[in-house]
């Protein structure tokens, strides 16, 4: 169980992996995330569902190389298996409640950066089905960091921006929705998935023109199952926990700075920080 | 020739020295050998109405085992407690004997009671390790399927009586691994996991119950899709516990405050102590638990064993610590220190927001409350700041809400706990509860007396 079928490069240091995971898959949403265990070892990872296949029996994830539990999961290969999947895990987006007639008259903005485009797709692709075309704002740094831009341009109205201008609107994200936003375009909602400080202006940027914004909290989680308390994040001045009663929060209600600060927990910690990391586990 | 009413001290409990154990996660208590343990139980009166069975929450025939031990017997006290308790091992291990049990027999009006919860923490190891001599008792297959939600102590229980029933049991686990508080929560200091809940957890799978891991019941299938589309004929839920409570002060979102139930997480299910295992551990020096009970005492025995300065506070006296006596008497030996009637009023935090100390008041005892303590009140001006880098609360947990939120039909108390009666049976036909889910945070024994009362009714309702 939970063999990697098949694992490809996205883009630098983020990868694609499909893992076999039959009863996730069936009842996946758009919006949820598991929990996955390389080996014995290993800490339980949150990571959000980039899509599923219920016939297939799988599940997409994608995974950025950023410290030294993101690179041993980067590091499994094709045909390896995780030691568990545990999840779908968190509600599901608010989208799969609005009744149909609603939802088809719903303008609808996404923006993604980063390792969050991928958990964008699922939503996108989920509304083309239900008869709704959704614009998509992703960012990147520079070209070569894109990554699901052709799943995502099967099933949504996409915008590219890059920080260096070498691809689509020459700037960020917030300067791409100011643009759309100039043009005349209109939006009865936002949907924000990407890092945390992006969420953080983003949404800022939506308060301004009055648009109802989402955003998808990557909190530190340890069991994911609503036991531990890790993922509290503070919105509109209450302590909420992500694992339970998120991901997905208001966007101009969540406290950025500290959920950033509480990412950065174990930051400087020996067995997190690759340069004082010394374990020799993974043959690292 | 039975032995009974010898007139000698209690039999002294070999442990580990508390200077040698503050430092590493080995079991603090070492338990009786063969002789000790029957000699303790040669002390035992044989009473005729035993004060003490009517004290256990599960009723075992206390005297009964006693008896066998007395006589060398061990095979025969072993079948004596598994009539009643599933889990000896670990209720001998962590069961409060002082306020059950040990506390009314009558050894203890004028000398000390009999020590009931070492002798049967023997027995049941010794059953362990003899696990080949007791039969597995072959039932009658029944053909009905039963769920059960959860693998801690009322999943266990009540998953292995269901067996020997005759029935095919499946238990639901959400973590990595089987075991729910005896491994996430209760340290190993306490209750070693290969030797002892491993063997507990084989012992029901050996009866025929198969455990799928990794599975969130609310999440990964719903209730309903368990009696519908997997074809179970009904359901135990013993999901336990559920979200660490806060106090609401404010700093308790910095960097450096945890609930108990995470730094045990950490500590215990994830092995993070242990420097082969990835996840991390925050590095503190100083570190400050709040509150009193069982989980309080595990937190703060570990944050020591971490080789922080360690320190509870707590805002009653020492006579109202809901904790086990033995827990907060080998707390004191391991040199943690015990700050009474004290209470945060705020977490302060430096610049990078992580947390430098915590502000606290004097609490004086007033009239006691409903529940016969004395409650405490703040001592105006009295505030004062204890220097620490980290701080745990452990005040408790509310329901977890996921199996209440997916499923139709199920009542909840105010507080949130499923509704269910004495025999575990909830607001709808064929599904049971039991444990934590139902009480809210409680005792090991009582989840498997629940686990255990619900399988009798289960079978009752599969049968009708």
């Amino acid at each position: 169980m939970y063999t990697i079928v098949s694992k490809r490069l996205l883009a630098p240091r983020i990868y694609e992996m499909v893992v076999e995971a039959p009863r996730i898959a069936r009842s996946a949403q758009p919006g949820q995330f598991l929990i996955v265990r390389t080996d014995k070892q290993g800490e339980r990872i949150p990571l959000t569902i980039c899509d599923y296949d219920r016939t297939r029996g799988t599940v997409t994830l994608v995974i950025q190389e950023i410290g030294i539990s993101s690179k041993k999961i980067c590091d499994m290969k094709e045909g390896e298996a995780f030691a568990d999947v545990a999840g779908p895990l968190g509600r599901p987006s608010d989208l799969l409640e609005m009744p149909l007639e609603e939802l088809r008259k719903q303008r609808i903005l996404f923006v993604a950066g980063g390792v969050g485009t991928a958990p964008v797709y699922p939503q996108v692709k989920w509304l083309k089905e239900q008869g709704v075309e959704a614009d998509v704002i992703i960012g990147a740094k520079t070209r070569d960091m894109f990554s699901y831009v052709e799943e995502m341009k099967s099933v949504g109205r996409v915008h590219l921006c890059t920080d260096d201008g070498s691809e689509g609107f020459h700037g960020m994200v917030t300067g791409l929705i100011d643009k759309l936003m100039e043009e005349g375009r209109e939006f009865d909602r936002c949907i924000i998935i990407g890092p945390m400080i992006m969420m953080k202006f983003g949404s800022l940027t939506t308060k301004k023109y009055g648009i109802p914004t989402v955003v998808s909290l990557n909190a530190l989680m340890v069991d994911g199952t609503g036991m531990c308390g890790a993922c509290r994040v503070t919105v509109d001045g209450k302590t909420r926990f992500t694992c339970v009663e998120g991901p997905e929060f208001d966007g101009h209600l969540v406290d950025y700075d500290e959920a950033m600060r509480r990412q950065a927990m174990y930051k400087n910690n020996p067995k997190t920080n690759p340069e004082t990391h010394t374990c020799t586990c993974h043959g690292n | 020739m039975a032995i009974k009413g010898n007139k000698i001290p209690r039999t002294p409990v070999r442990e580990q020295n508390p200077q040698v154990r503050a430092t590493n996660f080995e079991e603090v208590c070492l338990g009786y050998n063969a002789e000790e343990a029957m000699l303790e139980a040669t002390r035992c009166l044989q009473c005729p109405r035993p004060r003490c069975v009517q004290a256990c929450p599960v009723g075992i025939n206390i005297p009964g085992f006693v008896g066998h031990l007395a006589e060398g017997d061990i095979k025969g006290a072993a079948e004596i407690i598994g009539l009643d308790s599933a889990l000896p091992s670990v209720c001998g291990r962590v069961c409060p004997q002082e306020t059950q049990c040990e506390g009314s027999c009558v050894l203890g009006i004028k000398s000390e009671p009999l020590a009931i919860g070492k002798l049967e923490r023997f027995t049941g190891d010794w059953k362990i390790e003899h696990a080949d001599e007791f039969e597995v008792p072959a039932a009658t297959p029944t053909g009905k399927r039963v769920a059960v939600i959860g693998s801690g102590p009322a999943g266990l229980a009540c998953a292995g009586d269901l067996a020997r029933l005759g029935h095919e049991v499946t238990i639901f686990e959400a973590l990595h691994k089987a075991g729910g508080v005896l491994v996430y929560g209760i340290p190993e200091f306490r209750l070693p996991k290969e030797r002892i809940v491993a063997k507990e957890v084989e012992a029901v799978k050996r009866l025929g119950v198969k455990i799928e891991t990794d599975v969130i019941v609310g999440r990964t299938m719903t209730i309903d899709g368990l009696l519908d589309e997997e074809g179970f004929d009904a359901v135990f839920i013993g999901s336990g516990a559920g979200l660490p409570r806060f106090m609401g002060i404010p700093g308790e979102n910095l960097n450096g405050v945890f609930s108990a139930n995470e730094m045990l997480t950490r500590a215990n299910l994830m092995h993070a102590w242990d420097d082969s295992y990835d996840t991390p551990l925050y590095d503190a020096r100083s570190i400050v638990v709040v509150g009193g009970g069982n989980v309080a005492m595990d937190a703060v025995r570990t944050a020591k064993r971490l080789g922080a300065d360690a320190s509870i506070v707590y805002r009653r006296s020492e006579a109202e610590l809901p904790a086990r006596v033995e827990e907060v008497h080998h707390a004191k030996e391991e040199g943690i220190n015990f700050h009474m009637l004290t209470n945060p009023v705020r977490i302060i935090g430096d610049e990078q927001g992580k947390v430098i100390g915590m502000e606290c008041v004097r609490m004086e005892l007033g009239e006691p409350d409903e529940s016969g303590r004395r409650s405490p009140r703040e001592v105006p001006g009295s505030n004062f700041v204890i220097d620490c880098d980290e701080v745990i609360m452990a005040l408790g947990t509310s329901p977890n809400p996921l199996i209440k939120d997916t499923t139709a039909g199920l009542d909840v108390t105010r507080r949130g706990c499923l509704v269910a009666d004495e025999d575990g049976a909830t607001t709808r036909p064929g599904i049971f509860a039991g444990g934590d889910a139902v009480t809210g945070a409680a005792t090991v024994i009582l989840a498997m007396g629940a686990g255990r009362r619900a399988a009798a009714a289960i079978d009752r309702y599969l049968k009708a």
